[in-house]
């Protein structure tokens, strides 16, 4: 840079120079930051082997395997949940604390379905994701849409005030006695079959593929359809999904009958596990998943599922192995994970930093 | 007669207490290029907002002789106009290819979008470069360059620009100055340009109105407007 510079006059050379030094700088402090990266991946990793060497050598191999296998479906299930606040908060910007309870209607809905109007496990756990997606979309015309949408604030305070009315409304109509569960999975005693001398239950890796799947339309609806398209324009910029012809209410709509739809077949698949379950039973589920949605970034589909197995395998392990923790202590862990990602990394493992050049 | 694509006429609007615009009317023909020149704060881009139906308004705004006022404003987008706001108004989380896509949002036809998506790389280059980059990463010229064929995208029969030299360096602006003069003349797209620079605006319109405090406190063709004194001093600076 410097010869190519010389030739002109010195006052140019001295603006050259100046602006090298603060490429140099950016450039520095960029090396730093991807540097002390590294060494934090480096610190996150030596924990887990170090807890990993612990847990082995205290309970041995098998256990420590077969835990990780059974965390995975709390996982998958946080991991749900979570993708649908992630929608949400893409689309309004504000979590939407309703979100639980709308998940646990709709598995009273299901077990309506099922037990009383005499539907199979599959069609009723779809039924009553169709319902709740359609009670999504009122909520969202009547209760949402009212408001400006840049009031983040009134928004949140309304969704609180829907978590409210369903946690009153359901035990209103289906009472208070704890209800059993079905499921559409082979769930007697002995159904798994050994792997790796693990034991995995069908009904669990049953959970693991219908979230998988889940997962893989939910990300194909938004890359590939033009609802998707709508969807990811209105999270980016309302003004200009306007000015393209969008229209952004009806698609913010969509967004919501979207992740009560989600919201719903998680219940429905973790709600087995709680099970008899009472109307309260999504309350721990909920802060599982705000933590699974906040350690993704709460901006990208994908990243709500990662962060969802790693904190069902966290609340697994550390419950299992730190006998202070226990069973009890659980939702610390939740607690703990969004106070950590909040301080250290406010934007997630996989959220995009609101960079924007002007 | 040539058609008429836009008019406007008493057109009031504002922002809660404060009223902006004061009564505008003003006309775009078929195939014009038109400018509305003025100060910080005179109301140009109100009377775009107010035309695309983004602000409470009154009076009236036929766009091809339909009425728009009271119509959403992707209605008043069906009915062909294209606004590229200030600021840009991309989507910066998307891809270029994928804003190009969102600017089609109201065609069906699917192969005409896709030839309308090369025509556009080809006419950008830049853009066909970076077309899997995310908007938001682009410069400030090439994200103004996005937003134009991004607005084009919906084959409009009038293209609104609000201040497209807007914090961009002169080399730039001149450049995108002389494509929108191409847009004009040569695909025959009908502009109406809201601008501070007179030079650059004036090089590119037929036609002119000077905006003051909310009306139109001058309006004839370019030419003439060029010559005028007061024109001259205000924005011209000579």
């Amino acid at each position: 840079m410097a010869t190519e510079t010389s030739s002109e006059s010195a006052g140019t050379t001295a603006v050259v120079a100046k602006a090298n030094e603060q490429i140099g700088g950016a450039y520095r402090a960029l090396e730093a930051f991807s540097a002390k990266r590294v060494r934090n991946l480096g610190i996150l990793l030596a924990v887990v082997v170090a807890f990993s060497v612990y847990a082995i050598a205290q309970d041995g191999g098998r256990i420590y395997l077969q835990r990780v296998f059974d965390s995975l479906n709390n996982g998958f299930v946080y991991g749900a949940v979570a993708i649908a606040l992630v929608l949400i908060y893409k689309a309004t910007g504000v979590i939407n604390f309703a979100q639980g309870e709308m998940a646990m209607f709709g598995t009273f809905l299901m077990i309506d379905l099922h037990d009383y109007r005499g539907f199979p496990v599959w069609l009723a756990i779809l039924g009553a994701m169709v319902i709740s997606g359609a009670g999504a979309a009122a909520i969202e015309r009547t209760l949402i849409r009212p408001f400006d949408p840049s009031n983040h604030l009134s928004i949140t305070i309304v969704t609180l005030s829907i978590f409210f009315i369903i946690n009153g409304l359901v035990p209103v109509l289906y009472g208070i006695d704890p209800e059993a569960v079905p499921t559409p999975f082979p769930g007697a005693k002995d159904d798994f079959f050994n792997f790796l001398g693990v034991r995995i239950r069908y009904e669990n890796l049953g959970i693991w593929i219908t979230v998988g799947l889940a997962v893989l339309l939910i990300s194909l609806l938004l890359k590939r359809t033009k609802i998707g398209l709508a969807f990811r324009s209105v999270s980016s910029n309302l003004e200009s999904s306007r000015l393209v012809g969008i229209s952004t209410g009806r698609t913010l709509q969509f967004g919501w009958a979207l992740a009560a739809a989600v919201g719903t077949l998680a219940a429905c698949l973790v709600a087995r596990f709680n099970q008899p379950i009472d109307f309260n039973f999504m309350g721990k589920v909920l802060i599982f998943s705000f933590a699974a949605a906040t350690l993704g970034g709460l901006d990208s589909v994908l990243g709500a599922v990662i962060a969802g197995l790693m904190v069902g395998v966290a609340e697994t392990m550390l419950g299992g192995y730190v006998e202070l923790i226990g069973s009890e202590l659980a939702l610390l862990v939740a607690l703990a994970i969004i106070v950590v990602v909040l301080v250290v990394r406010p934007s997630g493992l996989f959220g995009s930093k609101k960079v924007e050049r002007v | 007669m040539t058609e008429r694509v836009l008019e406007v006429s008493g057109l009031e609007a504002g922002y809660g207490q404060i009223k902006v615009l004061r009564g505008i009317d003003l006309h775009v023909d078929t195939g014009e290029a038109v400018v509305v020149l003025g100060a910080n704060g005179a109301g140009k881009t109100t009377t775009l907002r107010a035309i695309c139906q983004m602000i409470a308004t009154k009076g009236s705004v036929k766009v091809r002789g339909k009425e728009m006022i009271g119509r959403s404003t992707p209605d008043v987008v069906r009915a062909g106009v294209a606004h590229v706001p200030q600021g840009r108004g991309t989507f910066p989380d998307l891809s270029v290819e994928d804003n190009l896509e969102a600017g089609a949002f109201v065609r069906k036809d699917k192969a005409g979008v896709r030839q309308d998506r090369d025509l556009w790389f080809s006419v950008f280059p830049r853009l066909a470069e970076r077309r899997s980059q995310l908007a938001g990463s682009l410069s400030g010229g090439e994200q103004q360059m996005l937003a134009v064929a991004r607005a084009m995208m919906s084959r409009p029969e009038l293209l609104l620009l609000d201040e497209p030299s807007l914090g961009l360096a002169p080399i730039i602006v001149q450049d995108l100055f002389r494509r929108f003069g191409e847009i004009n003349k040569e695909q025959g797209v009908t502009m109406l340009v809201v601008e501070q620079n007179a030079n650059l605006a004036f090089g590119l319109a037929d036609r002119a109105y000077v905006l003051e405090a909310g009306q139109i406190a001058l309006s004839g063709s370019a030419a003439e407007l060029r010559e005028d004194d007061a024109v001259r001093k205000a924005y011209l600076g000579y």
